[in-house]
C-alpha cells in the first residue's frame, strides 16, 4: 500500500504536485490568518478585562466563519466617481505580495517552496510592494478620506522601508548570505547565538518598523478611525474590505515570520541538544517547523500586545521616529557590527 | 543628568515595557463579564422597572382614582379618567402610562396611598409598533397579577426603611 502510494507520488509530474502543495498551503494561511482575527479580538478583549466574541460556536470559535460568510454575501458597491479598474484591482495588489512573500519562507532546513540565494531582497521587494495596493485603493476611491490614508501611508512606508532595509542589512552582516536557511543556519548553537543579542537594536528596531510597515496600532494613522474614518478603504465593502482585512493580518503572520526567522534561530530549538533525544516527547524539544510556529505565534502575540497597550503616534512624531531616531539607531549599530565583525568577536561573528 | 536619564530611559524602551507588563497582567486576571442572557446581576427589591396596579386578596382593584400618581408625576405620563362605581365608589375608568414619557424616577408608587401602582423588577420588554408603548389599565392589572407574589415580597422587604 504505502509502496504504491510511493510511486503513486513520484509518478505525478514535480509542476502539478508543488501546484497541489502551494494550493493546500494558501488555504491553510487563509485559516490561520481567520482565527488571527479572532485572536485579536479575543486578546484584545482579554486585556480589557472583556473575555471577547464567545457567542458563534465553541467558545466563539465559529466567529471568523460567520464573520466571512457575511462578508461574502454584502455588496461591493462601486462609488460613481471610483475608477473602476483600479478600484477592483487595489484589493488583490495589497493581498498578493502578502501571499507571494511565503515562497522563500523555510519551516524547516529546506522545507521551502523556492529556495533562491538572493531570498532576503525577494522579501524586502514583496513586502514593499504591500503599499502599492493601500496607494491604488486610496487614489482609485476617488473620496479625501481614502486619499489621505494612501498619502499616510506612502509617507509612512518611505520613512520606514529604510530603517526596515538597514536592520536586514545588519543581518546579513551577520550570516553573510541572502538565502534563508543559510541564515538561520548561520545561528545554530543556542538561545545566544541567535541574531537578537548581538543585533539587539537592530531587532527592536525591525520589530518597530514592522509594526508600522504592517499599519498596525500604534502607528494605523494610514486608518486612523477617529481622524480620516478608515483611511485608504473608507470606499470598499463587501470582499473588496474583506481582502484588505486579510491581507493585513497576512502580513502581520508575514512580518512575525521573517522577526522568527531572522533574529530568533526560525526553526532552531533553544534546548539543549541532549533533551532531543528524550524518548517520545523529545520530537518537541528539537529543531523543527513547530519551534518556528511557535516563534512566529509569539511575535502574533505581540502585534496584538502591542495594540491594546499603546496609544495611537501623532502623524508627526512617527515621521520623528522613522527618520531621526530609528535610521541612526541602524547606522550607528551596522557601524558598531562592523568592528565587531573585524575583530571576529566571538562567538557571533567569528 | 534628568536629560541623560530621559533619554536612557527612551532607549531601553522603559515605559512601553512598563505599559506592557499592565496589560499583561490584565490578560491573566480573571474576566467578570456578566454573560447576559444566561447569567443576571442581582437586582434590589427596590428595583424599579415595568410598572403594574395591584389589586387586594380579595380581588378589589386597590386603587382609588385619587389620582396623586398623576399629580406627582414628573414627566406627565400619567392620565387618569374616574368615575363612580354602582357601589358609590370611585373608581377609574382609565389608566394609562405612556412609557416613553415615563423616566422611571418612582414618585407615583410613593405618592400611592393604597400602594395601587408599582413598579416592578420586569425589564426586558420591548415594542415593535408604535402605539405599543402605552400601558393601559388592563395591561397593568394583567402585569401585576402576573408578578403579585413578587412584588408583596419585595414590599414587605423594604416596609422597614420606609
Amino acid at each position: 500500500m504505502l509502496e504504491w502510494a510511493q510511486n503513486f507520488m513520484a509518478a505525478i509530474p514535480p509542476v502539478i504536485l508543488m501546484t497541489v502543495y502551494m494550493f493546500i498551503f494558501v488555504l491553510v494561511l487563509f485559516g490561520c490568518v481567520a482565527y488571527v482575527t479572532l485572536a485579536e479580538r479575543k486578546v484584545i478583549g482579554f486585556m480589557q478585562v472583556r473575555i471577547g466574541p464567545n457567542r458563534v460556536g465553541p467558545r466563539g470559535f465559529g466567529q471568523p466563519i460567520a464573520d466571512a460568510l457575511k462578508l461574502m454575501f454584502k455588496e461591493m458597491i462601486l462609488p460613481n466617481d471610483a475608477d473602476r479598474f483600479l478600484f477592483r484591482l487595489a484589493p488583490l495588489l495589497s493581498m498578493i505580495p502578502a501571499l507571494a512573500a511565503w515562497a522563500v519562507i523555510p519551516f524547516a532546513d529546506g522545507w521551502n517552496f523556492a529556495d533562491i540565494n538572493a531570498g532576503l531582497l525577494y522579501l524586502l521587494a514583496m513586502t514593499s510592494l504591500g503599499v502599492y495596493g493601500v496607494i491604488v485603493a486610496g487614489w482609485a476611491s476617488n473620496s479625501k478620506y481614502a486619499l489621505l490614508g494612501a498619502l499616510r501611508s506612502a509617507a509612512q512606508i518611505v520613512a520606514y522601508e529604510i530603517a526596515m532595509g538597514f536592520a536586514l542589512v545588519g543581518v546579513l552582516m551577520a550570516s553573510g548570505s541572502l538565502n534563508l536557511g543559510d541564515i538561520v543556519n548561520e545561528q545554530r548553537g543556542g538561545v545566544f547565538n541567535w541574531y537578537w543579542l548581538p543585533l539587539l537594536p537592530l531587532f527592536l528596531t525591525y520589530l518597530i518598523a514592522g509594526v508600522a510597515e504592517t499599519n498596525r496600532a500604534p502607528f494605523d494613522v494610514v486608518e486612523g478611525e477617529s481622524e480620516i474614518v478608515a483611511g485608504f478603504h473608507v470606499e470598499y465593502s463587501g470582499m473588496g474590505f474583506a481582502l484588505f482585512f486579510l491581507a493585513e493580518y497576512a502580513n502581520i503572520i508575514l512580518i512575525s515570520a521573517l522577526t522568527a526567522l531572522l533574529f530568533l534561530g526560525g526553526w532552531l530549538s533553544p534546548f539543549p541538544e541532549s533533551w532531543a533525544s528524550v524518548p517520545y516527547i523529545g520530537v518537541l524539544f528539537g529543531h523543527g517547523p513547530h519551534m518556528f510556529i511557535a516563534k512566529t505565534c509569539f511575535f502574533i502575540f505581540c502585534f496584538l500586545w502591542f495594540r491594546a497597550t499603546f496609544p495611537r503616534y501623532r502623524y508627526d512624531q512617527i515621521m520623528r521616529l522613522g527618520w531621526k531616531v530609528l535610521l541612526p539607531v541602524t547606522l550607528i549599530w551596522i557601524f558598531v557590527e562592523g568592528v565587531l565583525l573585524y575583530y571576529q568577536v566571538s562567538p557571533w561573528f567569528d | 543628568m534628568k536629560a541623560l536619564i530621559n533619554i536612557f530611559k527612551s532607549f531601553t524602551l522603559f515605559e512601553l515595557l512598563k505599559g506592557m507588563s499592565l496589560t499583561g497582567k490584565r490578560f491573566a486576571t480573571k474576566k467578570f463579564t456578566v454573560q447576559y442572557p444566561e447569567e443576571k446581576t442581582p437586582q434590589s427589591p427596590r428595583f424599579r422597572g415595568l410598572h403594574a396596579l395591584r389589586r387586594y386578596p380579595s380581588g378589589e382593584e386597590r386603587c382609588i382614582g385619587c389620582k396623586l400618581c398623576e399629580a406627582v408625576c414628573p414627566a406627565l405620563a400619567i392620565t387618569i379618567d374616574s368615575e363612580e362605581r354602582e357601589d358609590g365608589s370611585r373608581r377609574t375608568t382609565r389608566y394609562d402610562i405612556d412609557l416613553f414619557k415615563c423616566v422611571y424616577c418612582g414618585f407615583c408608587e410613593e405618592a400611592c396611598p393604597v400602594d395601587a401602582i408599582v413598579e416592578t423588577r420586569v425589564f426586558e420588554y420591548a415594542f415593535f409598533e408604535r402605539g405599543q408603548q402605552i400601558m393601559t389599565k388592563d395591561m397593568l392589572l394583567e402585569v401585576g397579577r402576573k408578578y403579585e407574589e413578587e412584588i408583596a415580597a419585595d414590599r414587605q422587604a423594604d416596609a422597614p426603611y420606609r
